[in-house]
């Protein structure tokens, strides 16, 4: 079966004013999130700090919790739920007493629940110099990574398709920093690990577009680039929404049932997959557009 | 070679095999023959700690208090030295930056004590010199070089210890990694009792012999006139009925008549009173002969052991003890001798280490994840063969058949390697599973254009993978641009996602490229199919 018989004809270009205005407007709301939120919602490997999971045999309440690790010290701890009868406990501190702070936990918990009532599954604490590290590291590796794809492009195509696919990326970042920050979720390795691999996938999808309009100017050389880009973007329909809905398949399938510690995960792949074909049509190419206003692509010269 | 199909097909089957033999310990568990396991590999996949389950520490040493201690062992070494060739010097108060000063009332023991510390002490030289009242005042330090060695070397050290002491815990497949200058990284999977091995791993276990000072008073050291040479510790003591463990203070004689180094072996031993588990402790040759000397010359009168700072207890010395064994008492639990033990014959770590990142994760949670991870990949494994073959037909159960080998080979390949898979990991196969389609699909939608403009299948099939193949190239090298960015940034199972997805887009090239093509060509050519379906 096919999805497009033949080929479509639509009018990308034309759509592509409202598509940038579109993202621009959800990329205010994120910054306003961000500004409501006092920044982004940063996990224990960025801002430090301990993380305990704990799971137990009833439905646990909250409160009772809470008031059961009062005496060990815990005050200021956040108490997320973290799937069925899991509970995850967030502190801030790291332990200048780090053996102290599990078994704190553990004497609070067997006073308050008893002894077999809970299970400890997970345990990460953070110091503040690590969470430091971990957050240059975070950052150098995504603006690295930016800067690599953009020389690779630059090369293999023109510097204007470099750009192009690199505002994508950036815009692709930007979208799933505001929906991860509007459904306050955390930020941790794992979601850094999410935007990498957003970048990969965006710009993999970009560049069969920029590979067929590539093709196209060179075979039509009387066809402007505006034209060309239209026809490149339905020549390549088909595949786009093909690969984009195996890969969401996969996302829906991994988010639903791949459990509580992969979740935040595979919510920001989601966004960042959607985010990634979005740009790839409507950001990547305006780009391009907007370049040959000022200056004429060399493309069609070069054989 | 590469135009026929049989040798292309013989290679990729070939391939498959391999990937099968690797993978079946893991697929098998333990019913393999024993013929199996003398020529065949028998690994199983590796699995990363957030799915065996385990412990991960980042330590980190503390170099500086290495080259300080050093510094406090040389210095006094060097008083000692002075007082014995009578040069009179005065300490004084520690500066800020707790560098030793000597003061020297005249110019003749400031240059004989320059001599000998040019003559007999290499590794110190001047921090500062002034001249105070007419008087000579002079700092020391560590040369810096030899401060760096110190450094290094305590790394080395500690890495050893900590190595020694993993080792006696017992715990299987254990890693023990330096990071950076001064880190190690610590990683033990299935640990049962993770306290307790971080107490194992963090402590100093320094041990030291220092007499008791009985002649000055305790109470006036309290108020903070502590005699020269003099330092106040405390004594732990349990209270038996009560349980509850107090903190005596005494007052001891700074200087470390002998330290753990001179040990031979520690042993867990029962005493015969209570049934009390005591550390019995041998020194070696050196060590004896030290013990013996010292206990000879203060008979009567006490000894304090004291671990990491803190007395353990303070016995007195009956007699002379000329057979180098000791006891260190001090109501320890069964664990608590035996881990005192391990980390006696270990060594101390030559500077104290702080714990900057802990993570585990408990077995029932590493089980859980592996179950719900598998699940979720077969599930949406399925669900894309299924789309496949639904969309394309024919070509697309090509496809298929080329996703399915692109599964094996990687899982294979992760085995040769030795690569860790993690719970991202899995997400990472089953993403590759969504993106290897997508080769096919740049396959697939080529000929189809071909086919739209008239070409027969064999030059659809040419000209596609042609078309395709470049698009394709570029696509993933790019991928594979900011995946290797991934694993130089991520720690543990964001490295093992890095590395599924890396060696998922290689795989899924060859598959998709050599793989597909084989079949469509063996189709085309050999069977002479008119038409595709597509």
């Amino acid at each position: 079966m096919e999805i497009i018989k033949t080929e479509t004809h639509f009018d990308f270009v034309k759509l592509m004013k409202p598509a940038v205005i579109l993202s621009v407007a959800v990329i205010v709301i994120g910054i306003a999130s961000l500004i409501l939120h006092g920044g982004p919602n940063y996990g224990i490997d960025f801002a430090g700090g301990s993380l305990i999971q704990i799971k137990f045999q009833e439905e646990p309440n909250a409160d009772k919790i809470r008031s059961a690790l009062k005496p060990a010290g815990f005050e200021g701890s956040i108490i997320q739920k973290f799937g069925p009868k899991e509970v995850i406990v967030r502190t801030a501190e790291s332990g200048a007493d780090p053996k102290g702070l599990t078994s704190r936990v553990d004497e609070a918990l067997t006073a308050a629940f008893g002894k077999g009532a809970y299970e400890v599954r997970r345990i990460e604490v953070v110091g503040p110099k690590v969470g430091k590290d971990l957050t240059k590291k975070a950052i150098l590796a995504i603006i690295f990574s930016w800067i690599g794809i953009l020389i690779y492009v630059g090369v293999r195509f023109e510097f204007r398709y470099a750009l192009g696919g690199i505002i994508a990326l950036v815009h692709d970042v930007l979208i799933t920093i505001t929906f991860l920050s509007v459904f306050d979720k955390e930020f941790d390795l794992n979601i850094v690990a999410a935007l990498l691999t957003i970048i990969g996938y965006s710009i993999n999808d970009t560049i069969v577009i920029f590979d067929r309009i590539r093709e196209n100017t060179r075979k039509n050389i009387k066809m402007s680039l505006f034209d060309c880009i239209n026809v490149s973007v339905n020549q390549t329909l088909s595949r786009t929404i093909l690969t984009s809905l195996t890969v969401f398949m996969v996302l829906v399938v991994l988010f639903t049932f791949g459990g509580a510690v992969i979740h935040d995960f595979t919510f920001a792949l989601l966004v960042g997959t959607v985010a990634g074909v979005y740009s790839t049509v409507f950001i990547a190419s305006p780009i391009v557009l907007l370049f040959e206003k000022i200056k004429p692509s060399g493309m069609k010269k070069r054989k | 070679m590469f135009k026929s199909i049989r040798i292309r097909a013989a290679l990729t089957i070939v391939i498959c095999l391999a990937a099968l033999v690797y993978l079946a310990p893991t697929l098998t568990s333990d019913l393999l023959p024993e013929i199996w396991k003398n020529y065949l590999p028998t690994d199983r996949i590796h699995l990363g700690l957030d799915l065996q389950g385990g412990m991960h520490l980042v330590l980190e040493v503390e170099t500086a208090k290495a080259v300080e201690s050093t510094l406090e062992r040389t210095v006094g070494d060097l008083k000692e030295n002075l007082m014995d060739k009578r040069i009179r010097f005065k300490l004084r108060e520690r500066t800020k930056e707790k560098n030793v000063s000597f003061e020297f009332p005249d110019a003749a023991s400031r240059d004989a004590f320059d001599k000998i510390l040019k003559d007999e002490y290499p590794d110190l030289e001047t921090a500062t010199s002034e001249m105070v009242e007419g008087r000579g005042v002079v700092s020391l330090k560590i040369k810096d070089k030899r401060a760096v060695e110190i450094k290094k070397l305590a790394v080395e050290q500690s890495l050893e210890t900590i190595r020694n002491r993993v080792d006696q815990f017992g715990i299987s497949e254990p890693e023990i990694i330096p990071q950076g200058a001064d880190r190690i990284i610590v990683q033990l999977p299935g640990v049962k009792d993770p306290a307790r091995a971080k107490n194992l791993i963090g402590r100093t276990a320094l041990l030291e012999f220092k007499l008791v000072d009985e002649e000055h008073s305790l109470d006036d050291a309290l108020k903070g006139n502590v005699p020269e040479g003099d330092i106040v510790a405390y004594e732990s003591r349990l209270d038996r009925t009560s349980g509850r463990r107090s903190q005596n203070p005494i007052l001891l004689k700074n200087k470390s008549l002998l330290s753990g180094d001179a040990l031979e072996n520690a042993k867990v031993q029962i005493g015969d009173r209570f049934g009390e588990p005591h550390v019995s402790i041998k020194f070696n040759a050196q060590g004896a002969k030290d013990f013996d000397r010292i206990t000879g010359e203060n008979v009567k009168k006490r000894l304090a052991i004291v671990l990491d700072g803190t007395v353990h207890s303070a016995p007195v010395i009956q007699e002379r003890i000329s057979g180098g064994q000791a006891q260190i008492t001090g109501s320890f639990t069964m664990e608590e001798a035996t881990d005192l033990a391990i980390v006696l014959r270990a060594g101390a770590l030559p500077a104290p280490v702080t714990i900057l990142e802990e993570r585990t994760v408990g077995p029932s949670l590493g089980q859980d994840s592996i179950d719900k991870g598998t699940w979720a990949s077969i599930i949406a494994g399925i669900l894309v063969f299924l789309f496949m073959v639904f969309y394309y037909r024919w070509t697309g159960l090509i496809a298929d058949v080329a996703l399915a080998m692109n599964m094996l080979l990687l899982l294979g390949i992760m085995v040769l390697f030795k690569a860790t898979l993690t719970l991202p990991g899995i997400a990472g196969i089953a993403l590759t599973i969504g993106m290897a389609v997508d080769a096919n699909v740049l396959i697939n939608e080529r000929i189809r254009e071909e086919l739209r403009l008239g070409k027969t299948p064999r030059a659809a099939i040419e000209a596609g993978y042609t078309k395709a193949f470049l698009t394709i190239f570029d696509s993933n090298v790019t991928t594979l641009v900011a995946a290797l960015f991934l694993f130089g940034f991520g720690t543990g199972p964001v490295k093992g996602f890095a590395v599924t997805l890396t060696i998922g887009i290689v795989v899924s090239m060859f598959t998709a490229i050599v793989v597909t093509r084989i079949i469509f060509d063996y189709f085309v050519w050999n069977r002479k199919i008119q038409t595709i379906s597509i």
